[in-house]
């Protein structure tokens, strides 16, 4: 409840700031409110959690940027609130970006909380390792939380390397008892494991370079430190599980080949992790239709596979001997109507996911999103047997300031 | 004597062809020209920002708005393609959102698009010419490829346009995925400005007009302030209603590179 009187004070606060765009020196204040509404069709498969069928929660992003008048210094503050009617664990406040940053002609330093995303690929986001997933917040892993760092790039004729050192660890957000998407029994997120001594407060680092030649965009990517997927292992009562975060070392490749309306995709990580060194990559193509039908809307198909070589020491993962369809509708229209549909298969275990998705603007300030997930042919034992009961739809309507 | 005859009919007959031919050639060079004036009297330019207004209307007349930043470095070598970032303040919910092209004249552009809600920066392809842009009657040729290189040129006449008087060339693009057989485009002779453009679609009909009015003078180098595309398929408009321009910003090539595209706001 605590939460939800927070939402409605930074709406009513954006509210009252929220005016003209801002100019150099000033604030700009910006932001939305997400009402969600889930439908569950089947009854929860597990003990404990919520059997309504319809679920609610609101969402606010705030976003105060402000830049001086030389324009070389920023500021950007992004707190994040959401409020789940029924779930507490899938409230949360963040800090989306929360950083200073000083331009120079050819570098950029930044102090404070920041996101960033590393990669290129659709199904699955193997080399992206900066952040944390707030996987309470939705189970595709494109929800992130703010990461504090100390970040330096340089850009070059040759590309740009960037730096970056992360003095604390954000653990990975779990549904609680009440929700939805979880296993069993529940992820113990107060008690979370660590190898490091530091826990929370090791000191992780990374390095990125990224640049093009020609047609072909490439990053490569080092990481040495605590792993953002958790292994798990039963708590004492048995009751629940512990999230165990390991160290970890990771090299990452992330290649773009762009060629006419094909582009080529490829992402590939080597872990040191918990037991032994392993690799996994995905790869694939996205092919757009371009004005189908003499109209002048897009279609693009996406065609991925999912290769993961770790072993049952490893954080689990869903991604790893999957192939992954997808056809992307854009209507390009002035409300920025599109449609997603995509399906994976796991070629081992006979898995299926099934994802639609669907947007569109209304109006200048209205956005809505429907979405449908749905899960099947797992047997008992196979990592996505514990979302069989999961499916559902989401309406998600938004009012952007 | 015939000798003398064969010989002197000879000279004629070439010096004949030959002058038809120069003819031929200027009235061919003629279009080029009259183009190639127009675009250098933007030469030198360096780099330039403006905040515009994208108004789009649809048959029925209602109205959506869409508030952008374009900022340009100029190449000026004529065998290389501009720089350009374009940065879209409204709708609200593409805030942020942004296109960096690197134009190239017959190859095709380098492009990558900034999403701001995921942070993510994607190449994306850009033989999508003749899509529209952000569904706007503007296709994306017609916001980046106003390369001089890019199109061959026919003299086709000159008319009467509005106080002043205009050259008439027809204008074929060399590039791939046009979705254009041609372009009309109206040339003034007092200030060499484009004032009007006639898109003619693949199957060789009207498409779309472009008009461009209010003409300000920077220093020597003039720019449209409102320009209107009408689609005569659809009666579909959008005008694009600019501010004022800036030039001598100091930008350089970092600031069209990829990696800033996460750092501009």
């Amino acid at each position: 409840m605590k939460r939800f009187l927070s939402v409605i004070l930074v709406v009513a606060f954006v509210a009252a700031l929220a005016g003209a765009p801002a100019r150099g020196g000033e604030v700009d204040v910006s932001g939305s409110v997400e009402l969600q509404a889930r439908a569950f069709w089947h009854d929860p498969q597990w003990a404990g959690q919520d059997n309504r069928a319809l679920q609610g929660s609101v969402a606010s992003i705030t976003e105060f940027r402000w830049r001086n008048e030389d324009g070389n210094q920023r500021v950007s503050l992004l707190p994040y609130v959401r409020w789940d009617a029924g779930d507490d664990e899938r409230s949360l406040s963040d800090l989306r970006e929360a950083y200073w940053a000083y331009e120079g002609d050819d570098f950029e330093l930044l102090l404070g909380a920041n996101t960033v995303f590393w990669g290129v690929t659709e199904s699955v986001h193997l080399v992206d390792i900066i952040n944390q997933t707030d996987f309470a917040g939705d189970i595709d892993g494109e929800d992130k939380l703010g990461q504090p760092m100390v970040s330096v790039s340089l850009q070059r004729d040759w590309g740009e390397i960037s730096a970056f050192v992360m003095p604390y660890f954000r653990e990975r957000t779990f549904a609680g008892v009440d929700g939805r998407f979880r296993p069993p029994v529940t992820v113990h997120t107060d008690n979370a494991l660590y190898e490091s001594s530091r826990e929370e407060k090791h000191v992780d680092v990374a390095l990125r370079y990224s640049h093009y030649i020609g047609d072909v965009d490439i990053g490569v990517s080092a990481f040495s430190g605590t792993s953002r997927e958790p292994r798990f292992v039963p708590a004492a009562d048995g009751q629940s599980l512990l999230p165990v975060y390991d160290q970890v070392d990771q090299l990452g490749v992330d290649l773009q080949y762009t060629r006419e309306a094909w582009l080529w995709k490829l992402e590939a990580i080597a872990r040191d992790g918990n037991s032994e060194s392993f690799a996994a990559a995905v790869g694939g193509v996205e092919y757009t239709l371009y004005q189908v039908g003499d109209a002048s809307a897009d279609v693009g198909l996406l065609l991925e596979y999912q290769y993961d070589g770790r072993n049952e020491f490893e954080p689990v993962t869903i991604n790893d001997n999957d192939v992954f369809v997808a056809a992307r509708l854009a209507l390009n229209d002035t409300q920025d109507t599109a449609v997603l549909a995509g399906f994976s298969y796991d070629t081992d275990t006979g898995e299926t996911f099934v994802n639609i998705e669907a947007e569109r603007r209304f109006g200048e300030d209205w956005f809505a999103e429907l979405r449908l997930r749905a899960f099947s042919g797992a047997k008992q034992g196979d990592t996505t047997w514990w979302l069989q009961k999961d499916d559902y739809v989401q309406l998600s309507v938004s009012r952007y300031f | 004597m015939n000798c003398t005859r064969v010989i002197i009919l000879t000279f004629v007959a070439a010096v004949l062809l030959g002058t038809a031919g120069a003819v031929f050639a200027a009235e061919e060079n003629r279009g080029f020209d009259i183009a190639a004036r127009s675009d250098r009297t933007d030469l030198g330019f360096g780099d330039s920002e403006v905040e515009l207004q994208m108004v789009l209307r649809n048959a029925a007349g209602q109205e959506s708005t869409r508030a952008l930043r374009i900022a340009t470095l100029e190449k000026a070598d004529e065998s290389v393609g501009d720089k350009s970032l374009v940065v879209f303040d409204t709708p609200r919910d593409i805030e942020g959102t942004a296109l960096l092209s690197h134009a190239r004249i017959l190859d095709p552009d380098d492009q990558w698009l900034y999403l701001p809600a995921l942070k993510r920066v994607k190449r994306i392809s850009s033989s999508n010419k003749s899509g529209p842009f952000v569904g706007s009657e503007f296709a994306f040729e017609d916001f980046t490829a106003l390369e001089l290189n890019k199109f061959d040129y026919t003299y086709v006449g000159e008319v009467a346009c509005g106080d002043l008087t205009c050259d008439v060339l027809e204008r074929t693009p060399r590039y791939e995925n046009s979705g254009y057989t041609k372009q009309v485009t109206w040339v003034d002779q007092a200030v060499y400005q484009i004032r009007k453009v006639e898109f003619y679609d693949r199957r060789g009909d009207l498409l779309k007009v472009l008009e461009l009015n209010d003409y300000r003078d920077y220093n020597g180098f003039w720019r449209a302030h409102k320009l209107s595309m009408s689609n005569v398929q659809t009666n579909k408009q959008t005008d694009l209603i600019y501010g004022d321009y800036s030039f001598n910003n100091g930008l350089a090539e970092n600031d069209f590179v990829k990696g800033r595209l996460s750092r501009l706001r």
